[in-house]
């Protein structure tokens, strides 16, 4: 073995990504990203900052924060995946078009890797983890270094897959990754190594998290608020905690067994020796069809708080959707073999499958009668958030109803492996999970950051997603029932024609709708002064978020708050008691900084590339580290700093000075600079 | 029963008002088993494909060729005896016996954990000796993988005892040892109390585990 095997690995020049215009330029992006970043943060000196105040932080607040950042710029990236694809079948009739088919296949596992692994699962992840101690009316998480390390272990796994744009190529096998294809006979080069290790940190991170949701939301209850009097993001957050819980070993069992085929020669799901690729099938969607609802349900609670808020209306049927949000939990577990029904169980398994798939219709509908039913009658107004509720109450319906439609193992005999597949699911993904978190990131940024977002560029940026949307994936349904094989590269049948080049323009609007979401975050940053709302309450809230300062203290309350009914804050406000003064402060005790996060962050990024590229010492000394960190941890005697009850008391009589000097507006007010964020309650 | 009594936990002194110490046990204890919950569906996942492949022989050797009886029964009866050692440390951690007593129990625990790890290597290089290599056959790969995940465990768990033996050293674990820093040494104290219960929930659970294995692996593969 050669010296520079044994310290480089498999890495050697023809890594660098030169082999096509495209990809040099991507990793390019990359790499000049990272540099631009770099330099700006020694500009102005902030690395002090960003290492102190952010990334050693344990504050649940900021940890959220970073995720919904991780989010934002891995949707960046694998948005522009989607539109190159797009793109490529657009000019691919008849000809070869700009991509190679392996370059191809690479976009689209990333552009399914990142946007179900590092899109959508921080996203939600960071919005539950903003919002859902302050509904509850906690301090922190139960396990607060624990949820750095989760967030270390997921920005470790987006960071592979940065890496993995300029140093060799990502795997060709798809988002889910199908052995024997993925085995070393078809895919030897490193691409499907950085798939796993990327999927296996983020997993692994993922675990912890539901654990510590799950955790705090069963103990750090505010006094008197019992389960049935939660609000429905946090009933929707258990839920996903606890499918995290049971869902994700599923995963992890299903990349290891692969990694010790890829790098043992074991024989779990080779063609050869014994092994069936049925069981990766199987363990890959017992965790893959629990994932689809971990998804979608803190969406279904975002949209429960968006329509009870923007209709000044307490939830229609609370009791209904906690069981319905419960019963969607438990299904999820019994539907995963959908995924499969062409792949030869049997009529028999087929169909009790399909009948188990359509059943989770019946709460999903449940939902959607109860959220029209929440507007009925109500003070509705069309704010951002209100107008993405909307667009996802007629498009996931929809998508809802193609689903029902493949639930059918005869129909779905008919158009698997098509795009009608990919129609469906980015049918029920966009409308439903992204704009989801969108409406999310509309409702919570005021509290986040204390200004909200500007409300023009908003209505232009959910107007794109929508009409981009449409275009881009309403033409997939009438390709896949003509038969367009997904992932396909370039074609010969004149009729497709028309259609993909409207999804293209659909792409070109999505892309567009990208473009006014950075531009409104520019805008609403320059006018912060007259965006601001600092008495914490700008849109008439019903629940305890709003019931702090924006952005709300490190310790979340002075003291704590007790509750005695659903819409705890709402509540407060019809009494005309929303701000009811403590009789006496308290010490708080707040968890310090800890830099075991940044340390596990940095060793998981090792261990992974390590063990991609066969770097065997860098793959030792990441796991080192990271045992190393764990145990030096558990020696640090003083993990917790205490607040004094004089200055939480200075800083609590200083909110309470500025709740008095602000006007009091109604919503009719709403979007404009005179909104404070200090609400005059609706009559009821 | 008072509340904060029942509430007490095996293994704890906690004093009967120290409703913030119990608070924080329950939260920590809880994450625990839920982290268990977790860790069992993995090896449920294991198990099940061990069960799919167990016959997926493809013209190697299966397991009357490979296994030992007389080893795997060995393995079973040191990780039992461990765990009974473990629960005494646990015992002489509550009744407050001298630090060396919990020293030396969780000491032996460790020999016997590294016992067990010691014939489980024994088993592993006679099995690819014998031509049952992990890369042989599905059935030698899921087995490897099954009985080698448990053996990871046992590793983690021996590491952790390394690190509980050393804390109960420098900490100790009565809360009354010193009156000086009173407050501070308490929690530090209260703090290798959740670790200890944790390590032994940890530990007993392994024991549990390897039940299931030697069940199904080796009775189950040698049973004619």
């Amino acid at each position: 073995m050669s010296l520079w095997h044994a310290l480089f690995g498999k890495l050697g020049y023809d890594a660098l990504p030169f082999y096509s215009a495209i990809a040099t330029g991507a990793a390019s992006m990359v790499v000049i990203g990272a540099l631009v970043t770099v330099a700006g943060l020694t500009w102005f000196g902030a690395w002090g900052t960003l290492w102190r105040e952010w990334l050693t932080s344990v504050d649940h607040k900021r940890i959220g924060i970073m995720y919904v950042v991780i989010a934002l710029v891995m949707l960046s990236r694998a948005l522009i995946e989607g539109c190159l694809m797009r793109a490529q079948q657009a000019v691919a009739y008849d000809q070869k078009g700009f991509l190679t088919p392996d370059h191809f296949s690479q976009l689209f596992s990333t552009h399914g890797t990142i946007m179900i692994f590092f899109m959508a699962m921080p996203f939600l992840i960071g919005v539950i983890n903003f919002v859902m101690p302050l509904q509850i009316g906690a301090r922190d998480v139960s396990f607060p270094v624990l949820n750095s390390v989760s967030l270390a272990l997921t920005a470790a796994g987006a960071a592979l897959l940065m890496v993995s744009l300029c140093l060799g190529k990502f795997s060709t096998g798809g988002w889910s990754g199908y052995p024997p294809y993925t085995e070393i006979a078809y895919s030897p080069g490193v691409g499907v190594d950085y798939w796993i290790w990327a999927l296996s940190l983020s997993s692994i991170g993922t675990t912890m998290t539901g654990l510590n949701f799950a955790v705090t939301i069963y103990k750090k209850r505010a006094p008197g608020l019992t389960l049935m009097r939660m609000p429905l993001f946090v009933w929707a957050a258990l839920c996903t905690a606890i499918l995290m819980v049971f869902a994700m070993p599923p995963l992890t069992v299903a990349t290891s067994l692969l990694a010790l085929d890829r790098y043992a020669g074991a024989h779990f799901f080779t063609n050869g020796g014994g092994g069936n690729m049925m069981n990766y099938v199987n363990l890959f969607w017992l965790f893959g069809h629990p994932e689809v609802y971990i998804l979608i349900l803190p969406a279904f609670g975002v949209f429960s708080e968006v329509f009870s808020t923007f209709s000044a209306k307490a939830l229609y049927g609370y009791t209904s959707l906690v069981i319905a949000v419960m019963a969607i939990a438990v299904l999820s577990f019994t539907v995963w073999l959908h995924h499969f029904f062409t792949m030869g169980q049997g009529a028999d398994v087929n169909s009790a499958f399909g009948i188990a798939t359509m059943l989770i219709g019946i709460p999903t509908g449940v939902k959607i009668y109860d959220w029209i039913a929440t507007m009925y009658r109500g003070r509705v107004r069309f704010s951002v958030p209100l107008l993405y509720a909307l667009a996802f109450l007629i498009l996931f319906a929809v998508g809802g109803l193609s689903g029902i439609l493949l639930a059918n193992p005869g129909v779905d005999y008919q158009v698997h492996n098509t795009v009608f597949l990919v129609a469906h699911f980015h049918n029920v993904i966009i409308p439903g999970v992204l704009f989801g978190m969108l409406a999310a990131y509309h409702y919570w940024f005021p509290k986040a950051f204390g200004f909200r977002l500007d409300e023009r560029w908003g209505r232009i940026s959910c107007a794109l997603w929508t009409a981009g949307f449409l275009l881009a994936f309403m033409p997939l349904y009438v390709l896949g029932a003509m038969g367009l094989p997904r992932r396909t590269v370039s074609y010969t049948e004149a009729a497709y024609h028309p259609w993909t080049l409207i999804a293209a323009g659909g792409a070109a609007l999505l892309f567009a709708a990208l473009a006014s979401l950075i531009i409104q975050l520019v805008v609403s940053i320059r006018h912060r002064a007259a965006l601001a709302v600092p008495a914490g309450d700008p849109w008439d809230g019903r629940n305890l978020e709003w019931s702090v300062a924006a952005p709300p203290p490190e310790y979340n309350f002075a003291t704590l708050p007790h509750v005695d009914g659903i819409d705890a804050f709402a509540r407060r406000k019809s009494a005309h008691d929303a701000y009811p003064a403590p009789p006496a402060y308290e010490d708080i005790e707040i968890p310090r900084p800890s830099a075991l996060g940044p340390a596990i962050g940095i060793a998981g990024v090792a261990a992974g590339f390590g063990l991609t590229w066969h770097i065997w010492w860098m793959a030792g000394l990441g796991l080192l580290l990271a045992i190393g960190a764990v145990i030096a941890r558990s020696f640090v005697r003083e993990t917790i700093e205490v607040i004094d009850a004089a200055t939480v008391a200075a800083e609590d009589r200083a909110w309470r000075a500025l709740l008095a000097s602000e006007p009091a507006v109604d919503r009719d007010a709403e979007c404009a600079s005179a909104n404070r964020g200090l609400a005059l309650p609706e009559a009821v | 029963m008072t509340a904060s009594a029942t509430r007490r936990h095996p293994g704890l002194n906690l004093d009967h008002g120290d409703e913030a110490a119990q608070l924080q046990t329950e939260e920590l204890m809880f994450g625990f088993w839920i982290f268990l919950m977790s860790d069992l569906v993995l090896f449920a996942l294991l198990f099940a494909t061990f069960g799919t492949l167990r016959h997926a022989l493809a013209g190697g050797p299966g397991p009357q060729t490979l296994f030992e009886l007389g080893s795997a029964a060995k393995e079973t009866a040191l990780l039992l005896a461990s765990s009974f050692t473990f629960g005494l440390a646990t015992l002489s951690m509550k009744h407050e016996h001298a630090t060396g007593a919990v020293l030396g129990w969780m000491g032996l625990t460790l020999l016997l954990g590294a016992g067990f790890l010691g014939l489980e290597v024994h088993d592993f290089v006679s099995m690819t000796d014998k031509g049952g290599g992990i890369d042989r056959s599905a059935f030698t790969a899921a087995t490897f993988a099954l009985v080698g995940t448990h053996g990871l465990h046992v590793t983690f768990g021996s590491l952790w005892i390394v690190v509980m033996m050393i804390q109960v050293g420098l900490i100790g674990h009565r809360r009354d040892d010193s009156p000086t820093h009173a407050a501070g040494r308490r929690k530090l104290v209260d703090r290798v109390h959740n670790r200890m219960l944790r390590l032994a929930l940890f530990w007993h659970f392994l024991d549990i585990v390897w039940i299931g294995i030697f069940s199904f692996v080796y009775l189950g593969g040698l049973a004619r």
